[in-house]
């Protein structure tokens, strides 16, 4: 047992963190520590630089462009690109669609797609939640009847994120009103220059434009373009729920926030004391660091173990990393807020996208500090609530 | 990086849970309580035989050499059992101190008694006034012509009713807070002028308060350097809270699967209670606070022995806020999910949450500790 990284461990440690420097354009670096919106453009621009670097999908089979690394080193990799601070490469393509494809797509499809999504080619969005499904997701009504060679799609999704940047979404449909929710559902590709197919913009408690409605009005998709069998779509929807929970706790990203938190309430007085050097400030962080140390070792502990667990068998201390994991990303949000105070007050959209030409009221940092304590609440309500993450976890763990 | 227990280490952990689950079942604990020194004299033999009792002192002290993990592995089956023999006291904190700090001679003549289960030892240093504070220590010694003279009074000296050798602190030079100027002495416990008065704990331990009048120590029974005896101190505390932290966590895990089983069988309304979503939450937050606690205790275990004290006793208050703040929602948690049977004497899972309670208030508590790791800037530099 030995909680230190190996001293090949610590030299890829160093070798990803030089590679962040030299590589993360500067403004693209700037965004991230500010937490500025990315333009579809940077994300674009961020994910093809990994990409010639062999680094978009370094978890997939190298069979498929990935690398040999094993759990630790993508770990690894993971926090430097968090502590860069560096963009995640888009979750959607190299997390969700293409995990998926690999495990259950065809020959040509994987051929086609998988080249495309890690360059970011093909920009993937999630077709999943409805108005009428979003907790209990298998009761999905958009349906999707065989015409000949094609699926003749119509309903509706919502709360798709990113639609509007999207070329494809990987789309749940129902392909069999007569079977139970869970059996009739399949997993399809779906154009998103389809005819039939619209988006439309919701616009989120932090101003912003992260969500949409997709509507489907007899939109025509191949059947080629079905990911595995018919009416087996739900179960390659599950496999996502256990792949890749690492990276959902965010670890980094919320020591991140920790960091700036404690530099900017240097700047910030209490009277003739800065808010950093107050018993209380401290406290509070220091109580959010414990839980987030305790969280970083809970991660590697799954990293570890997952080398050793039979597919299909979860980590008891896997159930941690999405409930504690996005506690703490809204606990440090909220740090952050209390440290910006009256700062955090004016709405300033356009410092939010940089494209700003006067300067900010208040300090440079401040215009970002709500939005994100706003938007952050989502981290507990999507990918499955946290309370339904609790119902799982009691179920399959606890065996209640 | 990796997280796997030795060979040696698996055959360690397999022999303490055995040895735990066949002698620590709460009749048997109940038992144990009502012998004289509120333990079991025979198990405190067994843990001898199997090494447990010398296992982080030299081999040729009679020890095995072993590690903190071996510590935790141990300390851990301990805690599921509740066990209440003074391991910390002497093996921990005693055997620590004179391991760390102890001559040659000291150690020759201590550390294989200790090692062979003949010698029981207590460390006397808490104070009615010092609560947490580890160099507020107001007890005194004066040289005399052959030695030390002892006066003052300590409080909470855990199982020091029991033991046969105290060590006691004791100031000889300095202001009562003072880092400088603490010694640590050597005390046969049946010397004259040593007045004990033992009594039970709310978790059902035992402990002492500790009168010293006049009580003469030979010069060759000062542990370590006179006066400079504080980051000694600080040390063996950080190796208590690391085995502490063990501990609670082999309570909690035993307190939470206690629990959730109750779930599965208890019925009302016709079904089993653990179908009702409201508890199926409390259920899995347990199990949150359970992992998060594991994952800290093991931080300790590889921060005990870090030799920058600064980082090392920033690591154990973090561990020790983690595994404060868990112990008591889980324990508060399994009572609530028992309901009235939590409630009861007569059933274990009281006193697991009795001794997470008691655990709480060795060597700081948890706003103690978050203050100490806040002071000293936390665990995450700023940007």
């Amino acid at each position: 047992m030995d909680l230190r990284f190996t001293p090949e461990e610590l030299a890829f440690r160093d070798e990803v963190r030089a590679f962040f420097r030299s590589a993360l354009p500067a403004d693209i670096r700037r965004k991230t520590e500010l937490g500025q919106r990315l333009s579809k453009e940077d994300t674009v621009r961020w994910q093809r630089i990994l990409n010639a670097k062999g680094w978009a999908v370094p978890h997939w089979s190298v069979e498929w462009g990935g690398t040999d690394w094993g759990p630790v080193k993508n770990y690894i990799f993971r926090e430097e690109m968090q502590l860069a601070p560096a963009p995640d490469p888009l979750s959607f393509n190299v997390s969700m669609v293409g995990p998926v494809l690999i495990a259950f797509g065809s020959e040509a499809q994987k051929r086609h797609f998988l080249p495309r999504v890690a360059n970011l080619d093909y920009w993937f969005c999630q077709g999943f939640s409805e108005p009428g499904a979003g907790s209990d997701l298998a009761s999905l009504r958009t349906s999707a009847r065989r015409e000949g060679d094609d699926y003749v799609v119509n309903g509706q999704k919502i709360w798709t994120s990113r639609a509007h940047h999207a070329d494809w979404m990987f789309c749940l449909v129902r392909t069999d009103p007569s079977a139970k929710p869970q059996a009739g559902i399949s997993y399809l590709l779906i154009d998103m220059k389809a005819p039939g197919l619209t988006v439309r913009p919701i616009s989120t408690i932090d101003g912003e434009h992260h969500f949409n409605e997709v509507f489907f009005d007899e939109v025509r998709v191949p059947v080629a373009n079905r990911v595995g069998e018919e009416n087996k779509g739900w179960t390659y929807a599950k496999f996502l729920l256990g792949n890749e929970r690492t990276g959902i706790a965010r670890v980094g990203a919320s020591k991140f926030r920790i960091q700036r938190a404690k530099a900017l309430a240097r700047t910030v007085m209490v009277g003739a004391t800065p808010l950093a050097d107050t018993a209380r400030f401290r406290e509070k962080v220091a109580a959010i660091e414990v839980q987030l140390k305790a969280l970083e070792i809970t991660q590697m502990r799954v990293v570890c173990n997952a080398r050793r667990l039979a597919p299909g068998v979860q980590d008891p201390a896997s159930s941690v990393l999405k409930l504690k994991g996005t506690e703490l990303q809204q606990a440090t949000t909220e740090i952050l807020m209390e440290v910006a105070g009256p700062d955090a007050l004016a709405l300033q959209p356009e410092h939010l996208w940089g494209s700003a030409t006067e300067a900010p009221i208040g300090p440079e940092w401040a215009p970002m500090i709500a939005p994100d304590y706003f938007y952050t609440r989502a981290a507990s309500i999507y990918g499955g609530s946290n309370e339904i993450q609790r119902n799982v976890i009691a179920k399959r763990l606890l065996g209640l | 990086m990796d997280f796997d227990l030795s060979e040696e280490q698996r055959m360690l952990e397999q022999s303490v849970g055995r040895l735990i689950a066949e002698h620590y079942s709460f009749e048997q604990r109940k038992r144990y309580m009502q012998e004289p020194a509120g333990f079991s004299r025979d198990l405190w033999r067994r843990y001898a035989e199997m090494g447990l009792l010398g296992l982080p002192f030299d081999e040729r002290h009679g020890g095995a050499n072993a590690g903190p993990i071996e510590t935790m592995i141990v300390m851990e089956a301990f805690g599921r059992g509740l066990a209440l023999e003074p391991y910390l006291s002497t093996v921990i904190l005693s055997g620590g101190l004179i391991r760390l700090a102890g001559s040659e001679a000291q150690r020759a003549e201590l550390l294989p008694r200790i090692a062979g289960g003949s010698l029981l030892a207590a460390w006397a240093h808490s104070e009615a006034q010092s609560r947490y504070a580890l160099s507020d220590v107001a007890c005194t010694a004066r040289r005399d012509a052959d030695g030390w003279i002892l006066d003052g009074a300590k409080s909470h000296v855990m199982h020091g009713d029991s033991a046969d050798r105290l060590i006691v602190s004791a100031r000889i030079g300095g202001e009562r807070c003072d880092r400088n100027g603490i010694a640590l002495f050597l005390v046969d416990a049946a010397a004259p002028g040593v007045e004990r008065r033992g009594y039970p704990t709310q978790d059902g331990l035992r402990a002492a308060r500790i009168g010293l009048s006049g009580v003469r120590v030979a010069s060759r029974d000062v542990l370590g350097e006179p006066g400079e005896a504080a980051p000694l101190i600080e040390r063996v505390a950080d190796c208590a809270l690391a085995a502490l932290a063990a501990e609670a966590l082999g309570a909690m895990a035993a307190a939470h699967e206690t629990t959730v089983e109750y779930l599965k069988t208890r019925k009302q309304f016709g079904v089993a209670i653990g179908s009702f979503q409201a508890l199926q939450h409390r259920a899995v937050d347990m199990l949150v606070e359970l992992e998060q606690a594991r994952s800290m205790a093991l931080y300790a275990a590889m921060m005990v022995d870090e030799a920058d004290a600064v980082e090392r006793r920033k690591a154990i208050s973090a561990a020790t806020v983690q595994i404060r703040r868990s112990g008591r929602s889980i324990g508060q948690q399994a009572v609530q999910l028992h309901g009235g049977i939590g409630m009861t004497l007569e059933y274990k899972i009281g006193h697991y949450f009795k001794r997470f309670t008691a655990m709480e208030t060795l060597f700081g508590d948890t706003d103690h500790h978050l203050a100490a790791l806040a002071e000293a800037g936390g665990l995450i530099a700023s940007a």
